[in-house]
């Protein structure tokens, strides 16, 4: 399967992207610049993180304009698969394609750390190699990662299972201090109504690799490589 | 044509945590404000263009405002002026 | 021949006059000014007396360092590119080159501490790429006064804040450093930013101006009038007027970096181009002048071909300007549309702003007339250097005689517990955590030891290799025996790459030292420089380059003399990769090196007693290097678990951050350090005696057995143990025993505490760094 790669003037973990598909799950993955009008028939489509346009005016509002988020949001509205990480998540809530927003962290701090979050749906593509309820350790490193939306938004997200990831204690537990910027509900990462964009805070392509502390990434690929072969047997 | 100033303020959404406010509500405190009660930061646009006229350069900055300018999730706007510039 | 027309030359109309106050406002001194009339064969103008200015401020020219940097050893078979480039350079072998270099930020970061340190590593950053060089990793070194200090608080949030905003922006992880607190810095911080690069040996470019009618590109960022006579700045001391040079300090903006960055590395590699150097400090005017100089070709520029953001700017002010973001390129003739189109996908602009001539002068226009002209290349060469005569301090001398075993111990110290807990309580040592928190140290896939480690390790992507990088200085062992603190400067940079598993194989490094005209001063910057030189001989750890920043002083007096060493290792091999910290409980704990009665110049010292005072522990590098040697063989031969060396607060911090450091996995340690009865106990625990390492192994006997081959004393001391069991040391008289969640708060808590007044936010997982897997 093929995956593309937008990059964003400022993006800065394409590459990571990039090795996540070709080293990760040896599958094909390509570029696309912000300019372009065409995905190149990924199957696909990875928003990656970053500053794209130096998060001028809010992280993600003038990328989200770009020609490239056009077919993106063509691609989505089709059923394609959507992945974004971090600044893409950001790109995604402005764009309409997931609800909410993130603001800038709590502690009015950039954080950079490692830490769990607790898998609550294994009902998507992007989550069914891993079990309901498993604890994950994924780095995040963001200054804008606090998820907010209205009451009845996170209602619905709740309602209908579309949170994917909240933080959580090494245990496994929902409290504060496992919530690195103050995300509404601990709320890491959401999935839209569809079932087919994704959105999530911290990096699951820095976690692939044991020598760099977890591989508790590596599913979610697989999980995206083996929902997309089902699917093309069907 | 004419050449219109204008001024734009956009301000996190009532019910939204503002950490920012809530920091400099604290440090106005501690600089012996005790009457604070409550900061809300927010950013300040001035946009110079041109227009048929002052409500169709109110308007522009509407859409400006609902299309780009403000996140309609977390953010109110207002138009503060209009000016022939 | 030089050929400067001076009837060509003529006032520019509303310039001021050259008076003698004009040119001393300049910064240049009447025996400077006779050398320039000499040169020149007449009055300079107005933008010429600003152009010698900025190139003769000792920022630009490293006019009293520079006969003392001659000594130094810069050659090697694994040197690529040595000092008078934008970066130094080494080759690691697979055919890939690492480009590095460290750089100072000090004065601006005094008075706009968030824009000062940001664009400091603006500016190092680009010193890199210019390279050819693709940034890979950023580290930084920070001195403040105490944190007690309100100001002090606000400098180093800001320093920080600084410096994670452009680094993160950039998408380069910040993976290591060190963050120093003592009160010689408190109104003179220190903020040198490094950066580490790599790149394939034949993508290597170098910032030299050739080929007559090449045309001459300013690319990136417009001009405006920020920081002119920045470089001048750098080069006074500071002053209660200097806040009011706050204009002086430049606004960066990493996300137009970021696309700098990316169209100079595509630029670099199309071949359309032959030369490229950023806009640093003195901005057009330094930039053209050194790589005319160093191709030694004339260069002629029209100032208003130089895209500006203002209006009505002179040719001075365009000269001069130190706006952010800009790169200066020779490209090849007839490929300006190509330079362009390329600068134009990443939203940038670029101009021709004039050409490589034959003719050897350094020439400037304003359209067609003639603002300035110099001579060929003796613009850089012609600025004298300087020698002071050089005196130590009487007071240094005074404060070294002094025994610190003289110094009466406080009550409290009866229990050695109480000293170590107040030692892992202090800035200096204490976890830096809450510092490289808000850095990105896993941006890039690549970092396999982050930040809180004797060194950062990041791998070579497509080998089976990786570069370990630290920074490391000591102003209070430079202080008191600045030959000695020189060395021990290299050894300690050394020793931390080694205990990662990582040969060291070259250093950049940074000067920070007072006003050099006092004797005082220029003694300490001789004498450093020297022990520099002795130590990267023996060690063979070349200098590739680096920073001098002088006039470091206020008022109230100079800082200690603080060169900072960044050094670069090469780890052959991704299993020798060695964590710092303890792994697992019941492994053996080894002492390689032996412990000494020197207790002068600890941090131990400074912290319980208030005091500087005593004589260094003596650095021998040969010492060094066997050590080293025989560490990187145990390590190579899978011998060792962790290594730690021992520096700030001696022996006794060094086991218990081995225990502590990594908050996810805590150990307890048990020692016996008895068979050292003829050591004061304070000397033994707390004493900064040079060539220590501690590890832990299972394979006890063949560590010895190669640490006697290298003629390097080992001892075993003891034995890791769960954390529950505590920190246990008998010595030769009394023992004592600390538990380890109290070492630990102490240890974790003290910066958050003082910066934020409360506890760090005990996120699911707090390790300072991801544990190795074996």
């Amino acid at each position: 399967m093929k995956f593309a790669i937008v990059r964003f003037p400022g993006s800065n973990c394409d590459e990571d992207a990039l090795l996540a598909v070709t080293e990760g799950i040896g599958q094909e993955a390509v570029y696309c610049w912000h300019k372009d009008h065409d995905l190149q028939d990924a199957d696909v489509v990875i928003l990656p993180g970053g500053f794209s346009y130096g998060d001028y005016l809010r992280a993600g509002a003038i990328a989200r304009f770009s020609p490239i988020m056009q077919e993106v949001i063509a691609h989505a509205n089709r059923g394609g698969a959507v992945l974004g990480i971090c600044n893409g998540f950001q790109i995604a809530c402005e764009a309409g394609l997931l609800p909410g927003a993130l603001l800038r962290n709590a502690s009015l701090r950039f954080v950079s750390e490692p830490v769990n979050i607790r898998v609550e749906s294994i009902a998507t593509q992007f989550t069914c190699n891993y079990h309901i309820g498993q604890t994950l350790q994924v780095p995040i490193a963001h200054g804008d990662g606090r998820f907010t939306a209205d009451a009845d938004t996170l209602e619905r997200l709740e309602g209908e299972g579309h949170v994917l990831f909240r933080y959580v204690t090494a245990n496994g537990h929902v409290t504060d201090r496992a919530n690195p910027n103050g995300s509404a509900r601990n709320i890491a990462g959401i999935v839209n109504a569809a079932g087919n964009v994704l959105g999530m805070m911290p990096h699951p392509e820095r976690a692939l690799d044991a020598k760099l502390g977890s591989t508790d990434g590596l599913p979610l690929f697989t999980s995206i490589l083996e929902s997309f072969m089902a699917g093309a047997k069907s | 044509m004419t050449r219109f100033r204008i001024a734009l303020h956009i301000v996190p959404r009532r019910g939204i945590l503002d950490p920012q406010g809530k920091a400099v509500s604290d440090a106005l405190h501690s600089l012996g404000f005790p009457g604070v009660q409550d900061v809300r930061v927010g950013r300040f646009l001035t946009i110079d263009t041109t227009a048929e006229s002052a409500e169709a350069a109110r308007q522009s900055a509407r859409v400006m405002c609902e299309k780009l300018l403000a996140n309609p999730v977390t953010e109110d706007f207002e138009i503060a002026s209009v000016e022939v510039s | 021949m030089s050929t400067v027309n001076s009837h060509k030359v003529k006032p520019r109309a509303g310039d001021p006059a050259i008076t003698p106050a004009l040119v001393a406002e300049h910064g240049i001194t009447p025996f400077e000014y006779e050398r320039l009339l000499a040169m020149m064969g007449r009055e300079p103008t107005f933008t010429e007396l600003g152009v010698v200015s900025a190139l003769w401020s000792e920022h630009c020219s490293y006019k009293h360092s520079r006969p003392l940097l001659q000594g130094l050893p810069t050659k090697a078979p694994w040197v690529l590119q040595g000092p008078g480039e934008n970066a130094g350079v080494i080759s690691v072998g697979d055919g890939l080159a690492v480009a590095f270099k460290i750089e100072s930020h000090n004065h601006p970061s005094a008075v706009e501490p968030y824009q000062g340190a940001a664009t400091g590593v603006g500016g190092i950053l680009r010193d890199v790429f210019t390279m050819g060089a693709r940034p890979i990793a950023l580290l930084n070194s920070l001195r403040f006064g105490p944190l007690s200090n309100a100001r002090v608080r606000w400098l180093f949030a800001g320093c920080v804040k600084g410096i994670g905003d452009y680094g993160n922006c950039m998408g380069v992880p910040t993976v290591g450093g060190e963050v120093v607190f003592d009160p010689s810095y408190e109104g003179n911080p220190l903020v040198n930013a490094m950066c580490v690069g790599v790149m394939r040996e034949e993508e290597l470019i170098r910032a030299v101006a050739s080929g007559v009618g090449n045309p001459i590109m300013a690319v990136g960022a417009r001009t405006g009038r920020d920081g002119i006579h920045g470089a001048s700045f750098a080069s006074e001391d500071l002053t209660a007027e200097s806040e009011a040079k706050r204009p002086m300090v430049l606004d960066g903006a990493p996300f137009t970096e970021k696309l700098l960055l990316e169209a100079s590395l595509e630029l670099i590699r199309s071949g359309h181009i032959v030369a490229i150097q950023d806009m640093g400090a003195a901005g057009l005017t330094s930039s053209s002048a050194e790589m005319a100089e160093r191709g030694d070709v004339g260069v002629t520029i029209d100032v208003t071909r130089v895209p500006v953001r203002e209006q009505g700017m002179t040719p001075y002010e365009i000269l001069l300007s130190e706006s952010q973001e800009r790169m200066l390129v020779v490209a090849i003739k007839g490929h300006e549309d190509e330079v362009t189109k390329i600068l134009a996908k990443w939203d940038l602009e670029a101009a021709v702003i004039g050409e490589v001539i034959a003719d050897p002068v350094y020439r400037v226009t304003e359209g067609e007339t003639i603002v300035a002209e110099f001579p060929g290349s003796r613009l850089v060469t012609e600025c004298p250097r300087y020698t002071i005569e050089a005196r130590e301090s009487a007071a240094l001398i005074a404060a070294r005689a002094q025994n610190p075993h003289d110094v009466t111990p406080k009550p409290e110290e009866r229990d050695h517990a109480w000293t170590l807990e107040r030692l892992l309580a202090s800035p200096t040592i204490a976890s830096k955590a809450w510092v490289w928190r808000q850095y990105d140290s896993t941006v890039r896939t690549s970092t396999l030891v982050g930040p809180g480690s004797d060194a950062a390790v990041v791998r070579l992507r497509g080998t089976d290799k990786a570069i370990a990088l630290c920074i490391d200085g000591n102003g209070r062992h430079v202080a008191l025996d600045p030959r000695n603190g020189g060395r021990a400067a290299v050894c300690e940079a050394a020793r931390n790459v080694a205990c990662s598993g990582a040969r060291p194989k070259a250093i950049t490094n940074n000067l920070n030292f007072g006003n050099p005209k006092k004797p005082e001063v220029y003694f300490q910057l001789r004498e450093a420089v020297a022990g520099i030189g002795e130590a990267c001989t023996i060690l063979e750890t070349p200098v590739t380059g680096g920073n001098v920043s002088l006039y470091n002083e206020n008022p109230l007096g100079a800082i200690h003399p603080t060169p900072t060493i960044g050094m670069v290792g090469l780890v052959e091999s991704l299993a020798h990769v060695t964590p710092s910290a303890f792994q697992h409980a019941g492994e053996t704990i080894v002492l390689l090196g032996e412990p000494t009665d020197e207790l002068g110049a600890s941090e131990y010292l400074l912290t319980v007693h208030g005091k500087t005072i005593g004589a260094p522990p003596v650095c021998d590098a040969n010492k060094e290097r066997a050590l080293i040697e025989a560490l990187l063989e145990s390590i190579a031969s899978g011998h060792v678990r962790s290594a730690h060396d021992c520096s700030d607060g001696g022996l006794a911090v060094a086991l218990a951050e081995c225990g502590i450091v990594n908050k996810a996995h805590q150990y307890g340690f048990t020692v016996d350090l008895s068979q050292w009865s003829s050591l004061s106990p304070r000397a033994l625990l707390f004493g900064e005696a040079h060539g220590r390492v501690v590890i832990s192994t299972s394979s006890a006997a063949d560590v010895m057995t190669v640490a006697r081959k290298h003629g390097v004393p080992a001892f075993e001391i003891g034995v890791v143990t769960n954390a529950a069991d505590g920190a246990a040391f008998t010595l030769a008289h009394d023992s004592f025993r600390a538990p380890i969640d109290w070492l630990s708060r102490a240890f974790h808590e003290a910066i958050p505490v003082a910066m934020d007044g409360e506890t760090p936010a005990e996120h699911a997982i707090a390790a300072s760094h991801a544990p190795i897997s074996d």
